[in-house]
C-alpha cells in the first residue's frame, strides 16, 4: 500500500530438487524470460486501462482552443494515434526495448531525460531513507532483542507500533510545521522544495534530511520490529548454545553467529521494499516535500490525461518491482544455502 | 484491553456521528460558517463553540473528524472483507487442483503484485471519477473499496495457497473423499476451517493498512468525494494552510493514528494468543 511498508509476510521461496550449477542458470533464465512477459502484460494492462477508460483525448489537449478537424488529424497522425491498438502497443514496446521511451503527449518533451530525472530524485530520497532505517532498525531491534521484556524494549516496541501506525504524509507535515527553516516552530531544517532549488549535493543532503527521517520512521519500525523476532528465534537454535559451550564472549556469539542468520528475513524485505519505493510508493512522500520524483511524475501524467508518459512511467515502475523481486530471490540463496531451486 | 474500548468507540462514532454532532451542539460537518473565520477570511482556533476550531471553508473540524470515522470504518470492513473473500476463494482453488489452474492463478498473482499498484489505483479513480465501464463502477467509495482489494487480494491468496498445500495431504482429507465427499465439500467444508487462525490473523493486519490506503488515497485527491468528511481529504485540504492553521491538519492526523494503532495493538496481541511462539510482547 502506498508509503507504508508492507507487513504481510511474503511466501517462502519454493524448496524442491537438488540444486546444483546447471539448475542455478536454468533458474536465472527462466526468471529473466519470466520478467520480460510480466513487462509486456503489464505494458499492455496499462495501455488498456488509461486507453479504453475515459480519460481525456490527448490529441485535444494538444490542438488548443476550437481546433479544425484537419489540425486534429494532423495531430493524430504526427502521435500515430492513427495506428491500430495493437501497432501502437508494439512500437511502444519496441521502442521502449531500445531505450527510447518516446514523447509527452501534453509538452512534447521528451521521455527519457524526464525519467532519468525524476529516477534521480528518487532514488536519492529512496536509498538515503533506506540507510537511516536500517541503522535505526539494527540498533533498536539488536537491544530490544538482547534485553528481552525490559523497559527499553517496551518502550521501543511500543514506540515502534505508533510509528507503523502514522501516515506518512501527515507525519511530513508535522516534521514541517516543527522542524522547517521557513515555516517551522523551530527552524532547522530546509523545508518542503528545498530539494528542487538545491544546487550542490551537500544542499540537497540537507534538503532530504526531513525526507528521509519521515519516510524511514515507520520502515525503521517495521524492520526493528523483524530483527528482534528474528533474533529471538535465532538465539535459541542449538549452534548458539554450542558457541557459547565452547567458550566464546557473548559478544562473538551474538555478532558473529546469530546476526548473520537473523538477517535474512530483512534482506528480503529490504529488496521488496526498495523496489516498490522507486516503483512509485514513495509519492506520498514526494509530495508532501515536493520532490519531482517518479511518483509525482506519473501521477501528473495521470491527471493530465498524458497516456505517453503514464505508459512510459508505468512500465519503468514495473521493471524495478520485478529486478528487486529477482535480486531478492538470488540474494536469498547466496545467504541461506538451504534455498533451492525449482 | 484499552485498544479494544477505542476501536468500540470509533465505530459508535461512526455510527451515531450524526446524533453526537446535534448533542455537542456542533455545525454541521458541511455546512460553511463565514462567521467562524476573522475578518481576512483565515479560520478560527479551538473555541467553546468548535474544540477543534474551523477549516479554511469555516466548516467545523470536530464534526468533520466524528464524520470521518464513518468512511474509515466503512471502507475497512468493506474492503477487507472484499479482499479476504477473493483471496482465500482463488487461493483455496490454486492450492488445492494444483497443476494447471495452480500455475495459471500463480502467474496471475505475481502478474498482479509486480503492477505499480498506487499508479492502479490512481488511474482507475481519476478513469472512473464519472462513473466507468458503463456506469457498474461508481466514484468514490466504491472505487476505493475495489483499488484497496485489486491491490491486496494477492498477499491473501498466496498464503491461503501455502497452507492449502499442506493440509491437502492430510488423513482428514483422505477420510472426506473416501466417504464420497465433493470436491467442493472438501474444499469448504473440510480445509477451509482450519484456516479460520491464520485467516483472522490476516484480516487484523489488513483492517489498519485499509485504513491508511483510503486515507493515502484521499489525501491524493482520488479517494472518495470531496465533499464527503474523510481524514486523508481533511489532511491534503489543510495543506496549503497548516503553517498557520495547525488544527486543521492535527485533529484529523490524530484520529486516523489512533485508530490504526489501535486495530494494530489489537491484531499484535491476537497474532501473540494465537501463535506464542513469537513472544513479540517480550512476556
Amino acid at each position: 500500500m502506498p508509503g507504508s511498508p508492507q507487513r504481510l509476510p511474503s511466501a517462502p521461496v519454493s524448496v524442491s530438487s537438488i540444486g546444483n550449477r546447471s539448475s542455478v542458470a536454468r533458474y536465472i533464465v527462466k526468471r529473466l524470460l519470466w520478467t520480460v512477459v510480466t513487462l509486456v502484460v503489464i505494458t499492455a494492462v496499462a495501455y488498456f486501462l488509461f486507453r479504453v477508460l475515459p480519460s481525456g483525448d490527448p490529441v485535444r489537449a494538444r490542438a488548443g482552443k476550437a481546433p479544425t478537424q484537419e489540425r486534429l488529424d494532423a495531430i493524430r497522425e504526427s502521435l500515430g494515434l492513427d495506428n491500430p491498438w495493437y501497432q501502437q502497443l508494439g512500437d511502444f514496446l519496441w521502442n521502449a526495448a531500445h531505450f527510447d521511451f518516446g514523447r509527452s503527449y501534453i509538452s512534447g518533451a521528451e521521455l527519457r531525460p524526464l525519467m532519468l530525472d525524476a529516477l534521480g530524485a528518487t532514488a536519492w530520497l529512496v536509498v538515503g531513507a533506506a540507510i537511516v532505517w536500517l541503522g535505526a532498525a539494527a540498533v533498536v531491534g539488536t537491544i530490544s532483542a538482547l534485553r528481552r521484556g525490559t523497559l527499553p524494549d517496551r518502550v521501543a516496541m511500543g514506540g515502534a507500533l505508533v510509528a507503523i501506525s502514522a501516515p506518512v504524509y501527515w507525519l511530513g507535515l508535522v516534521a514541517l510545521y516543527l522542524f522547517a527553516k521557513d515555516i517551522g516552530q523551530f527552524g532547522i531544517f530546509p523545508g518542503a522544495g528545498a530539494y528542487q532549488d538545491a544546487t550542490t549535493v551537500l544542499d540537497k543532503a540537507g534538503a532530504m534530511i526531513l525526507p528521509w527521517l519521515v519516510l524511514a520512521a515507520a520502515f525503521s519500525a517495521v524492520y526493528a520490529r523483524l530483527l528482534r523476532s528474528s533474533l529471538l528465534e535465532t538465539m535459541q537454535e542449538d549452534y548458539i548454545r554450542t558457541a557459547r559451550a565452547k567458550g566464546l564472549t557473548e559478544r562473538r556469539v551474538i555478532f558473529r553467529h546469530a546476526t548473520r542468520s537473523a538477517v535474512t528475513p530483512l534482506v528480503t524485505a529490504l529488496g521488496v521494499d526498495v523496489g516498490l519505493l522507486i516503483g512509485g510508493n514513495a509519492i506520498l512522500t514526494e509530495s508532501v516535500f515536493n520532490i519531482p520524483g517518479l511518483g509525482r511524475l506519473s501521477f501528473d501524467a495521470i491527471q493530465r490525461g498524458d497516456v505517453a508518459t503514464i505508459q512510459a512511467t508505468v512500465l519503468f515502475l514495473a521493471f524495478f518491482v520485478c529486478i528487486s523481486s529477482l535480486i531478492v530471490d538470488l540474494l536469498y540463496a547466496l545467504i541461506d544455502p538451504r534455498v533451492k531451486y525449482e | 484491553m484499552v485498544a479494544l474500548a477505542f476501536i468500540v468507540l470509533v465505530i459508535l462514532i461512526a455510527i451515531f456521528a450524526p446524533v453526537i454532532v446535534k448533542v455537542m451542539g456542533l455545525d454541521d460537518p458541511n455546512f460553511q460558517n463565514d462567521e467562524a473565520l476573522n475578518d481576512f477570511g483565515s479560520p478560527n482556533g479551538p473555541s467553546s463553540a468548535h474544540p477543534f476550531g474551523v477549516d479554511d471553508r469555516g466548516r467545523d473540524v470536530l464534526a468533520r473528524v466524528l464524520y470521518g470515522a464513518r468512511v474509515s470504518m466503512l471502507v475497512a470492513v468493506i474492503a477487507t472483507a472484499v479482499t479476504m473473500i477473493v483471496g482465500t476463494v482463488l487461493g483455496l482453488i490454486a492450492g488445492f487442483y494444483r497443476g494447471k489452474v495452480d500455475a495459471v492463478l500463480s502467474r496471475f498473482t505475481e502478474l498482479t503484485l509486480a503492477f505499480p499498484t498506487i499508479l492502479l489505483g490512481i488511474g482507475l479513480s481519476v478513469a472512473c471519477a464519472d462513473a466507468c465501464l458503463g456506469g457498474a463502477i461508481k466514484p468514490g467509495l466504491t472505487v476505493v473499496v475495489l483499488v484497496i482489494s485489486l491491490t491486496s487480494w494477492p498477499y491473501v491468496a498466496r498464503l491461503v495457497r501455502g497452507q492449502v498445500l499442506s493440509l491437502r495431504e492430510k488423513e482428514f482429507v483422505d477420510a472426506a473423499r473416501s466417504l464420497g465427499a465433493s470436491d467442493r465439500r472438501i474444499i469448504f467444508r473440510e480445509i477451509l476451517p482450519n484456516l479460520t487462525a491464520p485467516l483472522i490473523v490476516y484480516a487484523t493486519v489488513l483492517i489498519p493498512q485499509n485504513i491508511l490506503a483510503e486515507a493515502a488515497l484521499s489525501f491524493l485527491g482520488v479517494g472518495v468525494n470531496p465533499s464527503t468528511p474523510s481524514w486523508g481529504a481533511m489532511i491534503s485540504d489543510a495543506i496549503s494552510i497548516f503553517d498557520t492553521a495547525w488544527w486543521f491538519m492535527v485533529f484529523p492526523g490524530v484520529a486516523l493514528l489512533l485508530a490504526v494503532l489501535a486495530f494494530n495493538i489489537v491484531g499484535d496481541g491476537l497474532q501473540d494468543a494465537i501463535n506464542p511462539r513469537t513472544g513479540r510482547t517480550g512476556k
